[in-house]
């Protein structure tokens, strides 16, 4: 078990580069999920972190030890990659005990912590078989028994689940939670999914061309995304960001967009007074979640209904609001296509982004 | 009625190809029945009679005298020493080169450096790189080298002009194998021979089978790189061949110069019925990742 710490980390092939000043710092025991689209450096991040690629700038610290110039084999650490990366020619016994034979742990030993490893992730049965005859779960499992044996003080997940079909995938990800549950190691975990960075970090990084976007607890990265970029690609459907303007008001701040039906407007936004002084009467784009709607007759918000999109739970309403398409998530209700309603947002809820650099106010 | 006509067009259709593949395989199978036919016929007989028919009398008189009666120029030692030159210079040559391939191909596309590409670039040309050109200056570094005329020089020989085909198998089979399993082998403590020797090699099993069919096949069957490097007791079996097919006193014995022709090329013939379905299998095991 260990802390983690990632200070100034560059990365550059030539003169291309794919980490710029990367900070990240976990706890003893946290969940870091590093989440971004393909091409974000995440994955570079993580192989860096495992010693597989050499680092260009900057220290990468596993329990307060700098390990830029140890060798993979030295950091003690386990990873888990995307394609399982099993032994072809061995057997599930072979794959797992592997490295502990290359450490010169005794047979008996290796035997004791494979049986163990393999009662923990309930494949006591497939210890004899080739990897080529077990299914894309059992090789997952198989993956992660190899990296539990080792003890590590940190494991490296790259994109466990994305070769599993869906319903595979939610278990795995439950699996994966009562690991870290169990074992309490520090974890690291690449994917691209915002629905795996929520359910399973204590703490996300979300990164976009070498550049951590927002770093902190998967919540406050939903309530309160650093920049328009982070509040559109973390939920789904993603956050409305909607061009508005904020209106010049009497101590409670309040922000105003324009939709077909007329003027929208949401009192008491949060927003402290000295921002709402400075952006009074400027324009602003205003993120509000869908689920941050309400049907309410009394609401502020007049809406044309365009599109209705039942999806059991919940109804998917799309309508136009400052020149953009908006959709809100309402309790299932008779709605009708091209009708009027008037629907009310938790301003408490609302978040505001400038739209020169689109980061957050606040 | 429509369905009758059709029917029957499909059979004359297969009746067509059917003759056609027969005839043709007789016609490539003609020259080894020949081979057999006069090899077991003593050589009043092949004098007297055609070529082509069954022998009325069999005997392997030629057979043994082939093998070791046959004069070489002045030694009547037969193919016996010869075979065991070959013998010698195939398996060092083709073990050797194996190796050697399988270790730049596991470099090639495990551990690339810089230039890799290049690297690999040059090893392709040298593919295409015919015998003749490369005879004289082989002959320079073999004398520099004391093993001209000799039966290491030859496995030298052959094991340089062999690496760049052995490299080629070996780079375009391993890049099938995903970079993450040589990263999980890193992280679990393994250094680069015990990656190669453990996980790439057991891998490789059919590239290996091809890349030994195939050096086997063309060392055995070299002809001048033998001729040119070695002289004496000291040339494989296809310059021996030659020399008792082309020197002959007196009426030329076509049994036993056919019986000769076949004990040069059975052993080639061997390896294919062995290994050979491994062979086709390796060919094609890019193509299907398990």
């Amino acid at each position: 078990m260990a802390t983690l710490d990632i200070n100034r980390v560059r990365k550059a092939y030539g003169n291309l580069e794919v980490l710029k000043e990367v900070n990240i710092s976990v706890g003893d025991g946290e969940f870091l999920v590093l989440l971004g689209p393909s091409g974000c450096g995440k994955s570079t991040l993580l192989n860096i972190i495992a010693g597989l690629e050499d680092i260009t700038g900057g220290e990468v610290l596993i329990g307060n030890r700098v390990v830029n110039d140890l060798p993979p084999k030295d950091r003690d650490i386990a990873m888990v990659f995307q394609s399982y990366a099993l032994y072809p020619t061995m057997t599930v016994r072979q794959n797992i005990e592997f490295g502990m034979k290359i450490r010169g742990i005794p047979a008996e030993e290796r035997a004791k912590a494979t049986n163990a490893a393999a009662e923990m992730l309930q494949m006591t049965g497939l210890l004899d078989r080739k990897p080529s005859q077990l299914s894309g779960g059992q090789r997952q499992r198989v993956a992660m028994g190899r990296a539990i044996v080792r003890h590590p003080d940190l494991f490296l997940f790259d994109e466990p689940l994305s070769n599993l079909d869906a319903k595979l995938r939610v278990d795995m990800r439950t699996e994966i939670k009562r690991l870290h549950q169990r074992l309490g190691t520090t974890i690291v975990y690449v994917t691209h999914d915002q629905i795996e960075a929520m359910t399973l970090a204590t703490k996300v990084a979300v990164m976009k061309g070498g550049v951590v976007q927002h770093f902190g607890p998967p919540q406050e990265v939903y309530d309160r995304p650093a920049n328009t970029y982070v509040a559109r690609f973390v939920g789904s459907p993603a956050m409305n960001i909607i061009p508005g303007w904020l209106l010049a008001s009497d101590g409670v701040p309040t922000v105003a967009f324009d939709t077909p039906q007329g003027e929208a407007v949401v009192r008491g936004v949060p927003l402290s007074a000295e921002t709402a002084h400075r952006f009074a009467g400027r324009d602003v784009l205003v993120g509000i979640r869908p689920e941050h709607f309400g049907l309410d007759p009394s609401g502020t918000v007049p809406v044309g209904v365009d599109v209705v999109e039942p999806t059991g739970p919940d109804t998917l309403i799309v309508f136009a609001a400052g020149g953009t398409e908006v959709v809100a998530r309402l309790e299932p209700f008779d709605a009708q296509v091209g009708r009027q309603e008037r629907f009310s947002v938790k301003a408490e809820k609302v978040v505001l982004f400038d739209p020169a650099t689109e980061t957050r106010l606040d | 009625m429509a369905t009758k006509s059709l029917a029957r067009q499909q059979m004359l259709g297969r009746l067509f190809i059917y003759s056609a593949l027969i005839l043709l395989a007789l016609y490539y199978l003609m020259p080894l029945w020949v081979m057999v036919t006069t090899s077991l016929k003593p050589l009043d007989e092949i004098y007297s009679g055609s070529f082509i028919g069954l022998p009325q009398e069999i005997t392997f008189e030629a057979w043994s005298k082939a093998w070791s009666g046959a004069c070489i120029g002045t030694e009547c030692t037969g193919l016996r020493p010869y075979f065991v030159n070959s013998i010698m210079m195939v398996v060092p040559a083709v073990l050797l080169s194996t190796g050697l391939g399988a270790l730049n191909g596991y470099v090639l596309t495990k551990w690339r450096f810089k230039g890799a590409n290049l690297v690999f670039g040059m090893m392709l040309f040298g593919c295409f790189l015919p015998y003749q050109a490369v005879i004289l200056p082989m002959a320079q570094v073999l004398g520099r080298l004391g093993l001209s005329g000799s039966i290491p020089g030859l496995v030298l020989v052959h094991t340089v002009y062999g690496i760049c085909f052995t490299s080629l198998f070996f780079r375009n089979y391993f890049i099938t194998i995903p970079d993450e399993l040589t990263k999980a082998a890193q992280i679990d403590g393994a250094g680069f021979f015990r990656i190669f020797l453990s996980i790439m090699l057991p891998a490789a099993l059919p590239i290996i089978v091809v890349s030994c069919i195939w050096q086997f096949t063309q060392v055995w069957n070299d002809f001048l790189f033998g001729v040119s490097f070695t002289s004496g007791s000291d040339t494989p079996i296809t310059v021996a061949l030659n020399n008792i097919v082309n020197v002959t006193t007196g009426r030329k014995q076509y049994n036993v110069d056919m019986a000769s022709a076949m004990i040069a090329a059975i052993p080639t013939l061997l390896v294919y019925v062995v290994a050979g379905r491994y062979f086709v299998r390796g060919l094609t095991a890019g193509a299907v990742k398990g």
